[in-house]
């Protein structure tokens, strides 16, 4: 499904030069539920954006349902984030001027995807999170934890192989914490592949395996269970 | 469907932010207005110009006699002679005076012309009650006059003239005829006129000669032709081409048409600049609007959203605000255009190509000043967009 292979990540800052990322190796089979958990710093962010596409390693390969993207242009990243990926920030990343159907739809849009089989999808999405009676209110009307359910509907609709995560639950309260945590755990028993980025130990316990980073490397990986 | 799309979001783009997009919009509203306006008073004064000279008659040479010397002014003959020239239509010899004329105990300042039968198309001036002048009025010296439109009205009022007497210094002229009104044209008007025949004018003006010719030519293109017999026949005659003066209509109204056309390539380009100022305000909010929403571009990108995606919303956001803001402005324009027509009595006339060149020149400037801004937020680093404040 996705495996690394001597990934680094290394940033030029004038003359300093940072190593995010020291020769990761990582692979995720499908049908997995992995967090990757670590201190701020210690390069999980990197390794999450490498991941998701948002960035191109410096060095090594990644390759992700088959296809190798560590060389890939920007518009060519923008393709495979939109097929294979679905994002779930922290922060939701909604955009707050489109009802909560519109930002269901957004990414199957740039899919080039007609309308009604556009809306189809979105509505099944929704029901899947359980907001079929909140399509048309906007992100302010809704709740914390309601956004997101919206943003995974969101990841949902374009059902792509892999489902990222980054601190799902960093601004909700311990309880819609805990509903968001419970929908990721039922959408792998479901099959989906699901890597969940946190420093939070309590929430990386629901995944089945942990992969502890520290200093740009991987310190431990451990499989639950 | 993309192209749908792409306007939908850029039209729900404009409205999150009405007041902002509404102010943009200004610059291309009062841009596009500002050439409507200006063009059709231009055009509107241009036509109204050649209107007038086109209403002192068609294909009109003047020909004026100023030299005193021992060659004296034209005679009735002489100027007769012309008719037979080539390309010539009719000529019309005119003596002219200021005079009172006299009916019962009303007055009026009147232009006395004496002329002859062939005045009346010449220039352009008709009968509308009785008849003209012709010629064996002028052969037999008849006291007859017809009056302008003015004259009658202000010395007869409601009551018909025809058959009256008008007293002109003294002496008794019956009305024959009553002119059209038309107005006032260049080179005074005919309505303030009595035309009598040319024979009683030389009697009493107490000069014998003519000073004054009127020459129609038969179509524009002999016109030319015409002025060169005539000036050729000037010069034999005067010897200095200061004793007299050709005066060509339609050269003048082609001068006319230059002098305004350059007029309306003038306002119209000042107005352009209007808009190309507009476009820099669209730059100037697209490029904020850009920075306010590197956030929303963020997540776009993230979830695929390609370059050109993110470039064509903002561009078409830039384009339909232009868009918007012309066709806006055309309504504006012609309202305003009117509005100044109905309340300052000054012509104007639209023109389509030029409204149709303001509009898609507004476009333009949205496009234009639209790219770069659009650009700058399709080539923004999906990573540091999100993390935008």
């Amino acid at each position: 499904m996705l495996k690394m292979s001597n990934i680094s990540k290394i940033y030029q800052t004038g003359a300093v030069e940072v190593i995010a990322l020291n020769k990761i190796n990582l692979t995720v089979e499908e049908g997995e539920f992995v967090a990757i958990v670590g201190p701020s710093g210690s390069g999980k962010s990197t390794l999450m954006n490498l991941i998701g596409c948002l960035d191109i390693p410096t060095q090594g390969e990644y390759w992700l349902d088959g296809q190798e993207v560590s060389k890939l242009s920007d518009d060519e990243l923008a393709d495979i984030r939109n097929l294979k990926i679905g994002f779930i920030f922290q922060g939701f990343n909604l955009l707050h001027k489109l009802s909560a159907l519109e930002n269901v739809e957004l990414p199957l849009i740039y899919r080039g995807m007609n309308a009604k089989e556009r809306q189809e999808r979105a509505l099944r999405a929704l029901a899947k999170v359980g907001l079929e009676h909140r399509l048309h209110h906007k992100p302010s009307e809704l709740s914390g934890g309601q956004q997101q359910r919206v943003a995974i509907a969101r990841a949902l609709a374009g059902d792509p192989p892999l489902i990222l995560a980054d601190e799902p639950t960093g601004n909700l309260d311990s309880v819609s914490g805990k509903e968001v945590l419970a929908s990721l755990q039922e959408l792998n028993q479901q099959g989906h592949t699901i890597i969940l980025i946190t420093h939070d130990t309590q929430v990386a316990e629901r995944a089945r395996r942990i992969i502890r980073i520290q200093d740009g490397s991987i310190v431990s990986d451990e499989r639950m269970g | 469907m993309e192209f749908w799309q792409a306007i939908r979001l850029g039209i729900s783009g404009i409205m999150g932010n009405k007041l902002r997009s509404f102010l943009t919009m200004l610059g291309v509203i009062l841009g596009v207005s500002a050439v409507i306006i200006l063009v059709a008073l231009a055009e509107g004064s241009t036509q109204q110009v050649s209107e007038r000279i086109q209403s002192m008659g068609s294909n009109l040479l003047s020909v004026s006699i100023r030299g005193r010397g021992n060659t004296g002014y034209l005679s009735y003959e002489e100027v007769l002679k012309w008719e037979a020239y080539e390309g010539v239509s009719k000529v019309a010899p005119s003596i002219s005076t200021q005079v009172q004329a006299k009916f019962g105990n009303k007055t009026k300042d009147v232009n006395i012309e004496g002329t002859n039968h062939s005045y009346h198309e010449v220039r352009n001036t008709h009968v509308v009650m009785g008849r003209g002048l012709t010629p064996i009025d002028v052969e037999f010296r008849e006291k007859v006059a017809v009056i302008g439109a003015n004259v009658a009205k202000e010395l007869f009022g409601e009551f018909t003239p025809l058959g009256e007497h008008i007293k002109l210094r003294g002496i008794n002229y019956r009305v024959i005829g009553v002119l059209e009104s038309k107005g006032s044209t260049i080179g005074g008007s005919s309505d303030d006129a009595v035309l009598i025949p040319l024979t009683s004018a030389e009697r009493f003006v107490g000069t014998r000669g003519i000073r004054r010719v009127y020459v129609q030519a038969e179509n524009p293109e002999t016109v030319d032709q015409v002025v060169a017999k005539l000036t050729e026949f000037l010069t034999d005659k005067y010897k200095d081409p200061d004793n007299f003066s050709v005066f060509n209509q339609t050269e003048m109204l082609q001068t006319v048409n230059q002098v305004t056309s350059m007029l309306t390539v003038m306002l119209g380009g000042i107005a352009g600049i209007a808009l190309l100022v507009g476009g820099i305000g669209i730059m100037n909010i697209m490029l904020v609007t850009v920075t306010e929403r590197t956030r929303e571009i963020g997540i776009r990108k993230a979830i695929g959203a390609k370059k050109r995606h993110i470039l064509y919303q903002f561009l078409v956001e830039a384009v339909v605000i232009s868009a918007l803001g012309g066709v806006i402005g055309i309504f504006l324009g012609v309202g305003i255009a009117k509005l100044i027509s109905v309340f300052t009595s000054i012509a104007i006339k639209f023109s389509l190509p030029v409204i149709f060149i303001a509009f898609f020149f507004a476009v333009l400037v949205g496009i234009v000043f639209g790219v770069y801004p659009a650009n700058k937020a399709a080539r923004l680093n999906p990573i540091e967009a999100l993390r935008y404040e």
